[in-house]
């Protein structure tokens, strides 16, 4: 049976098993810190220091924050993400409460459309999307990084789940107390399902903020890139031989969601899961 | 659509002028559509001009030959799908997916068992060592890409350095055909390993614990019978599930490739979604690229509802 004194042999041998694996699981990031600290001539020196003999931190985070607009690079992330997290929450919230407690003709073909838009990945989409990106001439735009995402199947779907779980019989003494159904969507619906909420809203985000792929087609200019793409730029630019502002760019952008995520660690592990147990 | 809701709507207004009592019922019964279709009408049009035109929209272009830009379009049939299948491009970048799939999907299950296993064991430290493990998954693959091939750099790198220090071969891990599509696998199992960890949690955590009680009566009291009389078996249903997953996510795989490696060195890491965005966005062959996107398509819905039926399996377990 299980031994629970914490010096036991199995005990001790887990934490140890279980340090080498996060070590090894977190090098990159400790990688990334380290080297955002160094010099050029001391990362080439043999031998491994995690910290730097002479600290060049300061030297790497300015060249980096003035060779890429790393600063706007998160504010795009921010503006993107924001924009696509509201309108999806306005465009999915009534649907959703509509597919799950109204009773209306083609809500079941309406359903099925959601579904078969969740089997589809967005990388399908993106050659049609960018047509229609082109014609309607918002290519290189925020309204192209925005707009192509504005409804979520996923998030229809998992707000769904959740407004079938409130008893009508709250919706009805709701109308008898004279809510319009718009109020019972967003006064009695959403303050219910505040968990579905919140993690829908973080795996929303974290998907936008670190998607390269459809940012890398409809974006060209620097100054509109989201944090993914512009790090990817930046790296062109600095795949000389200076890789301590590089580093120091990678840490700049990755710094946001690292935080967010040991903020609300929980929310975001529950978030970003709900994804896949559709 | 439009009779019934027509219809509600003349009896809604109605029945504004008729009594209070008689007013709340009739408005229950009959304003119930209209609020209902105001509701679903932005989603339902944006799901169709975002999600069901398109697909519609590429299986119609991968039967032309068209070049994005250019005025000049004809049905040339199935003339793109020979010409994908016969590509020595498409044919490697296929291939190299599939090992890709292959060294990413065992990878990522048996790590993440393992490690959800350790966790689980005992109560100590779970909440961070499942914080840490879970880190990669959720921070921004274009960046630590780019600490990753530092970590790999032929020269100043950790991993070549400490190689050579345990007097093992090093490599430039990333420029050599050898080596570059398993070191990229590396990474991929490395970023999916955490999401396996958690649904491999959440499996363990609806084990029930008289199923350990019974196994300990019957003699099974060791930890490995414990895991091969109960956890294992009882995880198989999850397993599948998780195998699926990944595998989607596996062959997804994009951003790896597009920062570090750009498909080379030759076409060692070229790898199907890399084909499908240089085919479509880079040499603007539309025609050829829709032709590329409909068989990911199929690969990746042939997935989902394989996730789908094992998700079927798993309620009737339960």
């Amino acid at each position: 049976m299980r031994i629970g004194h914490p010096f036991h042999p199995s005990a001790i041998g887990r934490h140890a098993a279980l340090l080498i694996t996060g070590a090894l699981t977190l090098s990159p990031f400790i990688w990334m810190i380290s080297l955002s600290a160094k010099s050029r001539d001391e990362m080439f020196d043999p031998g491994f220091f995690l910290l730097p003999k002479q600290w060049h931190a300061w030297e790497n985070y300015s060249e980096a924050l003035t060779a890429a607009p790393l600063l706007r690079f998160l504010l795009n992330g921010t503006i993107v993400c924001s924009s696509i997290l509201a309108l999806q929450l306005l465009i999915c919230v009534p649907m959703a409460y509509a597919l799950a407690k109204l009773r209306f003709r083609g809500r079941n073909a309406l359903f099925g459309a959601v579904l078969f838009g969740l089997l589809l990945p967005h990388q399908v989409l993106a050659l049609p999307i960018f047509i229609l990106c082109h014609k309607l001439n918002i290519l290189n735009t925020y309204a192209a990084l925005i707009l192509p995402f504005i409804v979520s199947p996923f998030g229809i779907f998992l707000f769904r789940q959740f407004f079938r779980t409130i008893p009508d019989d709250i919706l009805h003494a709701a109308r008898l107390d004279g809510l319009s159904e718009f109020s019972i969507v967003w006064r009695i619906g959403v303050p219910m399902s505040v968990p579905a909420m919140v993690a829908f809203s973080i795996f929303s985000v974290v998907a936008h903020w670190n998607d390269l792929f459809w940012p890398s087609i409809v974006i060209k200019t620097t100054q509109l890139m989201p944090p993914s793409l512009g790090v990817a730029a930046f790296r062109g630019i600095e795949s000389g031989n200076d890789y301590g502002p590089l580093m120091a760019g990678t840490v700049i952008v990755v710094l946001p969601l690292l935080v967010a995520f040991g903020l609300a660690q929980r929310w975001f592990i529950e978030g970003l899961t709900s994804a896949a147990l559709k | 659509m439009m009779p019934s809701s027509g219809i509600s709507g003349h009896a809604a207004h109605a029945a504004t002028s008729g009594p209070a009592r008689l007013k709340t019922s009739v408005i229950d019964r009959f304003s119930e559509p209209i609020a209902a279709y105001l509701f679903v009408l932005p989603g339902a049009a944006l799901l169709t001009i975002l999600f069901i035109l398109p697909v519609i929209a590429i299986f119609v272009i991968a039967t032309t030959n068209w070049t994005f830009g250019s005025a000049n379009l004809s049905f040339v049939g199935m003339r793109n799908f020979r010409e994908v299948f016969a590509d020595s491009v498409f044919r490697i970048s296929f291939l190299n997916t599939i090992v890709y799939v292959l060294i990413v999907v065992p990878g990522t299950i048996g790590l993440g068992l393992l490690i959800a296993l350790l966790i689980e064991a005992r109560q100590s430290l779970r909440g961070f060592y499942r914080a840490i493990h879970f880190l990669p998954f959720m921070a921004t693959l274009a960046a630590t890409a780019v600490a990753w091939e530092m970590l790999l750099h032929p020269t100043m790198g950790l991993v070549n350095q400490a190689f050579s220090a345990l007097g093992l071969p090093t490599a430039n891990w990333l420029r050599d055909e050898k080596t570059v599509l398993p070191v990229l696998a590396f990474i991929g199992i490395w970023q999916n390993l955490g999401f396996a960890m958690v649904l491999f949690l959440a499996g363990l955590k609806a084990i029930p614990i008289d199923l350990y009680q019974a196994a300990d009566i019957d003699g099974a009291d060791g930890w490995f019978d414990r895991l091969s009389a109960v956890t294992l078996p009882m995880l198989a249903p999850v397993s599948m599930f998780v195998v699926v997953v990944v595998a989607i996510r596996a062959f997804e795989v994009f951003d790896t490739i597009a920062i570090l490696t750009q498909g080379g060195p030759g076409r060692a890491s070229e790898v199907l979604l890399y084909t499908l965005y240089r085919e479509s966005f880079e040499y603007l062959r539309t025609g050829y690229g829709a032709a590329v996107t409909v068989v990911f398509l199929g690969i990746i819905v042939t997935l989902t509802l394989a996730q789908v039926g094992v998700m079927e399996k798993r309620v009737h377990y339960a």
